[in-house]
């Protein structure tokens, strides 16, 4: 597999080949969002002037190939995740739409007052609030699988949240806060043998390493076009389709629906009951490219060069003077969230910025988890298939400056 | 245009990292009677005041929080200033520094800003204009007695 060429890989990606603030830019924010390739590029505007037409409705030669395009884009997502069927892709705004809609017709239908909600104190509010707002609705209790101090989550406590009321366990695969790799297959394993379900939120995962969702053996994978070098305001569950199949339609609308009277509606199979009004085609469109981008360039290749050069930022970064990483996991993937003295994170950020190195600071969504390491924000670098330890070194020499300005 | 490294000296003067490390008046006013508590979603930073207000001229004010070298040293410097204004012009204060951090110095009359003038570096770093006005917005709110939490959001 060492036929991965960074160099190579960065010519793919036109944005990145751009000055900031009279820098080269550096982009350490993907965790955040990801660059896209020309590819998906290219994919976007095809299909725009050749094959547009709604999907699904039309008998012409126009809404024939825009269906094949959409669909074939599910079957492009469903070989991505080895799910075993394309029933089991739906189309999606992003990993929140997927969590929420989960929420929204699994959990309004199979939970109740005194029922128990599991997650993880590493959650993205996308992974908390539309539990929280489950349990508002329903009567529902929230849970909570405690992080120990390196950012991992604490197995030993696992066993005894999971009960005869817990309904559903969500956790996320990678956590975009600490970069931690979760055990989701053991997590899976465990609460399958009490019969309990598992969402997994694989919106920092799928960047990073190939994923199988037969092999995990979750229930719900939710996934967001826009982190996986695709375009924005497309995303996946994918549902297993024994759990799929009795689940009540989320949104109504066209396409969701096999007949309508005004007396009885019928819905519609899966996937499409879940897929109400004209799809996001451009966006399925371009996520496929996506796929069929990293595929090409080989998933094993990619997991490759993230894992040696988070080895390599993880080094390059404990030997900056005051530097602390928060989010120590011995399993880590894309992000390092880091404290510099007590130089607050948000100051660390602008001057970096005025160095052309985008990085995020803040809570990045996860403030329970952020309690948890008594902080109210960190610095995070985050890495992706085209970074280098160029930026890596750039970044480095930031942080030199940024202890300058503060010394 | 000037460089990226100028405007960093710009926003970040001796004077702001100063009252950043050392803030003054960082504490709660004795026998305060009037507070407020602001929050800056976007970075999570939060800081309450607390004054004690005599008729219509503010005796004392005070402090405390967590966040950027910017909203402490906005927020220490604002202490300094206000202290023994009157209401309104606590307020015209605000107003001048809200120009000043979002517009530039060539907006306001920087004289008459005195010590608060170092915050016109800001102007340069259109995400940090939040930084430097929550200490200002919560401690409006103060003023007028809202209880309800701040937020630059
Ligand atoms: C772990 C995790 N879950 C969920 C989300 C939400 O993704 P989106 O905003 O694309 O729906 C994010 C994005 O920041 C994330 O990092």
């Amino acid at each position: 597999m060492s036929s991965f060429d960074v160099q190579r890989v960065r010519q793919d990606f036109p944005l990145l080949h751009q000055e900031v603030r009279g820098r080269p830019l550096v982009y350490l924010d993907s965790a955040a969002t990801a660059q896209k390739p020309q590819a998906v590029l290219d994919a976007i505007v095809r299909f725009y002037q050749h094959d547009n037409a709604n999907v699904h409705r039309g008998v012409h030669v126009l809404s024939e190939r825009a269906t094949e395009a959409y669909e074939g884009a599910r079957e492009t997502v469903r070989g991505f995740l080895n799910a075993r069927d394309a029933r089991e892709i739906i189309f999606v705004r992003g990993t929140t739409e997927a969590i929420n809609l989960v929420a929204q017709t699994y959990g309004r239908k199979h939970v109740g007052p005194g029922d128990e909600i599991l997650i993880t104190q590493m959650e993205h509010h996308a992974n908390i609030i539309p539990w929280k707002m489950l349990c508002e609705q329903t009567g529902a209790t929230l849970r909570v699988i405690p992080v120990d101090d390196r950012g991992e989550l604490v197995l030993d406590a696992v066993d005894a949240l999971l009960t005869e009321k817990t309904r559903i366990l969500a956790v996320t695969h990678v956590s975009n806060a600490l970069g931690t790799v979760n055990p989701v297959k053991e997590l899976t394993r465990r609460a399958h043998a009490k019969g309990i379900p598992v969402l997994v939120d694989g919106a920092q995962s799928v960047t990073h390493f190939p994923v199988d969702v037969q092999d995990l053996g979750c229930d719900f994978y939710a996934l967001s076009g826009h982190k996986l070098f695709g375009p924005t305001g497309i995303g996946v569950l994918y549902g297993r389709l024994e759990r799929l199949e009795p689940m009540p339609p989320y949104q109504g609308g066209g396409d969701m629906i096999l007949s309508v009277t005004m007396e009885k509606i019928t819905y519609n199979r899966v996937p499409h009951r879940f897929e109400a009004g004209t799809p996001n085609l451009e966006g399925a469109v371009g996520l496929a490219a996506a796929i069929r981008y990293l595929q090409a360039l080989g998933l094993d290749a990619i997991a490759e060069h993230d894992r040696a050069l988070m080895a390599y930022a993880t080094q390059a970064l404990e030997s900056v003077p005051g530097l602390r990483l928060v989010g120590t996991a011995r399993e880590k993937a894309g992000v390092l969230s880091f404290t510099l003295e007590d130089i607050h994170p948000h100051d660390v950020g602008t001057i970096l910025d005025r160095e052309g190195i985008c990085i995020r600071t803040g809570h990045h969504c996860a403030q329970p988890v952020m309690q948890h390491f008594k902080l109210p924000a960190t610095a995070r670098a985050s890495l992706a298939l085209y970074n280098t330890r160029e930026d890596v070194d750039a970044l480095v020499r930031g942080l030199h400056k940024v202890r300058e300005v503060f010394r | 245009m000037s460089s990226g490294s100028d405007d960093l000296k710009d926003l970040y003067q001796e004077v702001v990292l100063e009252h950043s490390k050392r803030p003054r008046n960082y504490r709660v006013v004795e026998g305060a009677n009037h507070e407020a508590a602001g929050h800056n979603p976007l970075c999570g930073d939060q800081l309450s005041v607390t004054m004690k207000v005599d008729g219509d001229v503010i005796r004392d004010i005070g402090f405390q929080g967590q966040g950027c070298a910017i909203s402490r040293a906005s927020a220490s410097l604002m202490t300094g200033v206000v202290k023994d204004k009157t209401r309104a012009e606590a307020e015209a204060l605000f107003e001048k520094v809200h120009k000043l951090v979002t517009e530039g110095p060539e907006s306001v009359d920087v004289e008459s800003l005195g010590k608060l003038a170092v915050l016109s570096g800001v102007s340069e770093f259109p995400a940090r204009v939040k930084c430097a006005s929550l200490a200002w917005h919560t401690m409006r709110a103060a003023l007028e007695g809202r209880d309800e939490a701040i937020s630059t959001e």
